[in-house]
């Protein structure tokens, strides 16, 4: 018998659930007093360095319908392309009425080959593992991104690059099902 | 130092269509994800200082007023490891859950049971050096929930979890030892492999309850792990 290999096996997800807000936005979902402050509510100092963008977006299921329940987790690289451990992260939960979410921060740098791209991490009720997407902007230079080289159908790229709608203001929006269905991510 | 991860085992996990858990029907990606060795962008990830938590963040009995939550006092601990069996020091690991009536202090929560006015229903640590973490609450109670006609809920603690990578982010549930609603709920169900769902049911743990007062449940978390060996030949940022 040779010697065994075995690794500890993950443990497995399970849905964050209609009352996620509790233990990861308290004071949103108005439990104010246990924490100072929520955690993740900006992803950079207020003088960091580097061109402020705004990405606004909705999550929609596979009715058409906003996810109005849904909290998003984002991870970024700063405008020089370098992950800082006390920066580069924000959580945004979708507005209770209208399903929109909204990241302020800063222009992400290019990351070796890899195009200027915001992680983002989805968990709401229904959704029973994490979804793992990225953001990319348009006008980038993207050819030669490794993760947008191997989307197939080509066509697919194009729900992983935020518009600009107006300078500086992008719009990213999910979609879990349909003919417009994003890109999720096994890394 | 960054590490590539080891490709996660979906077999431990519910697939995204459960069509017993109603609400995944419209909420679950039908298309293959993409795969692919992961990069600097999942190796990384955000670091929590001590300083984030305040003194009372892990007591759930007292946190919110400060004046003792009702029901059966519990203490809740366990260890953070990966793959390898490495403790993972310095996780930040937020939790949230029912009172001791089944009741959420939410907005979208109108269960008959009543609010506890001294429960708040979340707690937050950070792992210490061997990745221990600990909680002192309240067994939260069972509760129903619109499904079919007469789910209920198993007694839960809902856990979010950091590791080291923002690729090891997991949101996971985890059950008591010995609770009959734990077989028939549909969300514990989504898991098809039976030993991945033994894996979140807390064993009792007399040896570390407190006499006279608490109660010992021990739930282990395991993230995904990452490639040992030393050799790194790639382009830098990938
Ligand atoms: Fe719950």
């Amino acid at each position: 018998m040779p010697q065994s290999l075995l690794l500890l096996p993950e443990t497995p997800s399970q849905t964050a659930g209609p009352y996620v807000h509790i233990g990861c936005v308290p004071n949103h979902a108005g439990i104010s007093g246990i924490y100072a402050d929520d955690p993740g509510q900006s992803p950079f100092a207020k003088d960091a360095a580097g061109k402020r963008i705004t990405v606004t977006g909705s999550v929609f299921d596979g009715t058409g319908a906003a996810l109005n329940d849904v909290m998003l987790e984002s991870w970024q690289a700063d405008g020089d392309g370098i992950y800082a451990p006390y920066q580069g992260w924000a959580r945004m939960v979708a507005d209770a009425h209208t399903g929109q979410w909204q990241l302020d921060t800063i222009k992400p740098g290019p990351v070796g080959p890899q195009a200027p791209h915001i992680a983002l991490w989805i968990v709401a009720r229904g959704i029973n593992l994490g979804l793992l997407t990225r953001v990319y902007f348009e006008g980038d230079d993207q050819l030669t991104d490794p993760l947008l080289s191997r989307i197939d159908p080509v066509r697919r790229v194009n729900t992983l690059i935020a518009q600009e709608t107006d300078p500086g203001c992008y719009r990213f929006d999910i979609h879990l099902q349909g003919d417009q269905e994003t890109v999720f991510l096994d890394i | 130092m960054i590490k590539p991860l080891i490709q996660r085992d979906h077999a431990q996990h519910p697939p995204a269509y459960t069509p017993g858990y109603k609400s995944s029907v419209v909420r679950s990606p039908r298309l293959p994800k993409l795969s692919m060795p992961s990069t600097r962008t999942e190796e990384t990830g955000p670091v929590f200082g001590h300083d984030v938590l305040g003194p009372q963040d892990n007591n759930l009995v007292i946190n919110y007023t400060g004046q003792s939550a009702i029901g059966e006092r519990v203490i809740v601990h366990g260890r953070l490891l990966d793959a390898n069996a490495n403790p993972i020091a310095g996780a930040l690991i937020e939790i949230w859950q029912a009172n001791a009536g089944g009741r959420y202090r939410h907005k979208k929560d109108g269960y008959l049971a009543p609010l506890d006015p001294n429960f708040g229903g979340c707690g937050r640590t950070i792992t210490d050096d061997q990745g221990r973490y600990e909680f002192l609450t309240v067994r939260p109670g069972a509760y129903p929930w619109p499904n079919t006609v007469n789910d209920w809920r198993p007694m839960h603690i809902h856990f979010s979890v950091f590791g080291h990578a923002f690729g090891q982010r997991l949101i996971t549930q985890m059950y008591f030892e010995g609770d009959p609603l734990i077989a028939r709920c549909p969300i514990v169900n989504t898991i098809p492999d039976p030993a991945a769902i033994d894996r979140l049911i807390a064993p009792l743990d007399m040896a570390c309850a407190m006499p006279m007062d608490a109660l010992a449940y021990k739930f282990d978390i395991v993230l995904r792990g990452t490639r040992q060996t030393m050799f790194e030949n790639r382009p830098e940022g990938l």
